[in-house]
């Protein structure tokens, strides 16, 4: 396996009021070209962190970030990422939203018909052509999050970035999305880090799960392999003993080799549910496992 | 035709009128009416009645406190003035055609002179004179203190600099800028030929320097709330300083900066007619205190007029902001009012 993404030992210590916080103790994580890697841990563990550091908006204090054999400490839109609540700017529309990245990236390498073009083109992969010139306060939450990965998409990114981005949409959308997502990914085999707190959306999309351990200090725990051949089916992995066999193992890690001993509260409660869930996404299960999970990020 | 209406229905006060045409629950569109148009003109009622009968009440040296019908007869006075003094100026100009075309048609290499009409400013004149004073000194205003803030609210650093200045200088009256501008104009501005008055220059400056604070604030409040992730968008994208500015910030604050500059036009408003008093332009401000100087019987009549006059205008720049702001908020969820 050659390295194309390297986080190499990365710590990062954040200053507070009541003194340094160790949030990651070297990280270290080795992505091979065209792989779709998914970070899953318990909330508040470093998730976000890790994944700032790969974009470059937060700098590690120890270690680094090799990309292609460079080391990168800067953002850029090789890099690009996909937000956890969309960040679209709210007075453009979807097609101006990625136009405004097109046009940053392909300035003078694109003439303005092909510009055009491959705007629309990325629309298109994200079944958003019929809203192009909406605005984000004109469509649903699942749409925005299209645009906002057309938007990434549309810079041709070496490495695609995305923090939990499907979080805040129903179970139904949140299935769509993933089907969308594993689509493009066929085509496009893009190299892809995804944060997650669904098990099912991890075992599903991943050729890698990296399951965190909690923080403070948080590094890489565990790693599990998704062998399952591609494409996949999510009705026809639903009775498949290797799928639930996989899914099991990231249920295991989370429940209980690293539940929170302190704070049963959240952590526990959602993976019970979880386990219990059927792999089909169960629309009576979800919303209230998303309320957790918003509770919890206003808590962290 | 229904787009007429729909925008009808969005007026509070018309909405019930609408909806009584349409025959909805009359009961129910009587009582809205007589919310909306009936008690803010009761209330009105009220204070002319009050204001009626206390004025005949009140004796000063220049006679009784003039009531709303003085106050009206006086209004009407102006505006005769004023289509007098149009007449003289039409009169003036056709003299002049005629005379300089009979010299031309005498003797075609003729010299001929156009002068100007040299009349007294009438109240309409006066009304537009400080229109564009305060119009000018507002938009001096706007072009120091939105370039100003959009730094101050990107750095922190630059708004440490900044803001204590700004605490200082926001509570200064106009009474207490304007000698200083005064003397300063009339050190700087030196040339033979001025384009424009020094009473002009001053009060506009003086407009500008009390009401450029409000929409400084806003601006840095506004660019200063810049959401975390709309930076981050950004900054992936790479974008320079100036499109950043132009892409990002500028579009995100544009809400607050038109909030700030709705309160900057309110308050260069109030501040000109104390300035145009003092620096002698002749706008309201001039207006109101040559009639204080004057101290005829008709006076203070015709002060009132001038203040009603400034309160009316007063209420339509704000209206006019209002809908500017409206129409340029990108978060049309936002009630402004
Ligand atoms: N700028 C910061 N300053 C101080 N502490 C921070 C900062 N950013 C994050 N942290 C801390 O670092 C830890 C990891 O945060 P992070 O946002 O990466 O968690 P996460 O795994 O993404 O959580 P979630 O799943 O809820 O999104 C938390 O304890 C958080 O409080
Ligand atoms: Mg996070």
């Amino acid at each position: 396996m050659s390295i194309h993404l390297d986080i190499d030992h990365v710590s990062i210590e954040f200053d507070t009021p009541k003194g340094k916080f160790k949030a990651l103790d070297s990280v270290n994580l080795k992505i091979a070209k065209g792989e779709f890697v998914s970070l899953i841990g318990h909330s508040g563990c470093g998730k976000s962190t890790v994944l700032n550091i790969v974009a470059g908006l937060l700098k590690a204090t120890q270690g680094g970030i090799v990309l292609d054999g460079k080391e990168v400490d800067e953002p850029g839109p090789e890099r690009a990422v996909v937000f956890q609540n969309h960040s679209l700017l709210p007075w453009l529309t979807s097609y101006q939203n990625v136009e405004l990245a097109v046009k940053q990236v392909f300035k003078g390498k694109k003439s303005k018909a092909e510009m055009k073009e491959w705007i629309e083109h990325n629309l298109k992969l994200v079944h958003m052509e019929h809203a192009m010139h909406k605005k984000p306060s004109e469509i649903s939450g699942g749409m925005k999050q299209r645009v906002g990965i057309a938007r990434a998409l549309a810079m041709q990114p070496t490495v695609l970035l995305m923090d939990e981005p499907f979080g805040a949409l129903d179970a139904l959308t949140r299935s769509h999305l993933q089907d969308s997502l594993m689509e493009i990914q066929n085509t496009l085999h893009n190299t892809v880090i995804m944060i997650t707190h669904d098990v099912d959306e991890a075992v599903l999309l991943s050729d890698r799960i990296v399951m965190m351990t909690n923080g403070p200090s948080a590094t890489v725990g565990e790693i599990l392999h998704v062998d399952l051949p591609r494409p996949r089916e999510r009705l026809a992995l639903a009775d498949d003993p290797h799928y639930n066999h996989l899914r099991a193992e990231v249920l295991r890690f989370l429940h209980e080799r690293h539940a929170k001993k302190d704070t049963p509260t959240r952590s526990g409660s959602e993976v019970k549910k979880a386990s219990v869930s059927e792999t089909k996404v169960s629309a009576e299960n979800h919303p209230t496992e998303q309320k957790d999970q918003t509770a919890s990020r206003v808590a962290a | 035709m229904s787009r007429v209406v729909q925008t009808l229905e969005s007026l509070p006060w018309a909405a019930p009128f609408v909806r009584l045409s349409r025959g909805e629950d009359p009961k129910a569109q009587f009582n809205a009416i007589l919310r909306a148009v009936g008690v803010p003109l009761l209330a009105f009622a009220i204070f002319i009645g009050i204001w009626g009968a206390a004025a005949s009440r009140i004796e000063t040296s220049l006679g009784t406190l003039p009531g709303p019908s003085q106050v009206m007869e006086q209004a009407g006075n102006l505006w005769q003035e004023h289509q007098a003094e149009r007449a003289k100026a039409d009169a003036f100009y056709e003299r002049q055609t005629t005379r300089n075309e009979e010299r031309l048609a005498n003797n075609p290499d003729a010299v001929v002179k156009w002068r100007d009409y040299n009349g007294r400013p009438t109240f309409v004149d006066q009304i537009l004179t400080s229109l564009t004073t305060v119009f000018t000194g507002f938009f001096l205003a706007v072009l120091i203190a939105v370039p100003i803030g959009i730094v101050c609210g990107l750095s922190p650093t630059m708004y440490a600099a900044v803001n204590p200045l700004i605490q200082i200088f926001k509570p200064v009256s106009p009474l207490a800028w304007l000698p200083l501008v005064t003397m300063v104009v009339s050190a700087v501005y030196v040339s033979n030929d001025p384009m424009f008055a020094k009473s002009f220059v001053t009060s506009a400056i003086t407009v500008t320097l009390c009401c450029m604070w409000p929409t400084l604030v806003n601006t840095i409040v506004g660019v200063s709330s810049l959401e975390k992730d709309l930076i981050n968008v950004s900054e992936v994208l790479r974008l320079s300083w100036m499109t950043k500015v132009r892409k990002v910030v500028l579009p995100f604050a544009i809400p607050m900066i038109f909030t700030g500059m709705r309160l900057s036009l309110g308050v260069g408003w109030m501040v000109l007619i104390a300035a145009e008093m003092l620096a002698q332009n002749p706008g309201l401000g001039k207006f109101v205190w040559d009639e204080f100087q004057n101290g005829s019987s008709n006076s203070l009549g015709r002060i009132m007029v001038a203040v009603f006059t400034i309160g009316i205008i007063g209420f339509i720049l704000d209206r006019l902001m209002l809908s500017i702001q409206r129409a340029v908020s990108w978060d049309k969820s936002a009630d402004i009012r």
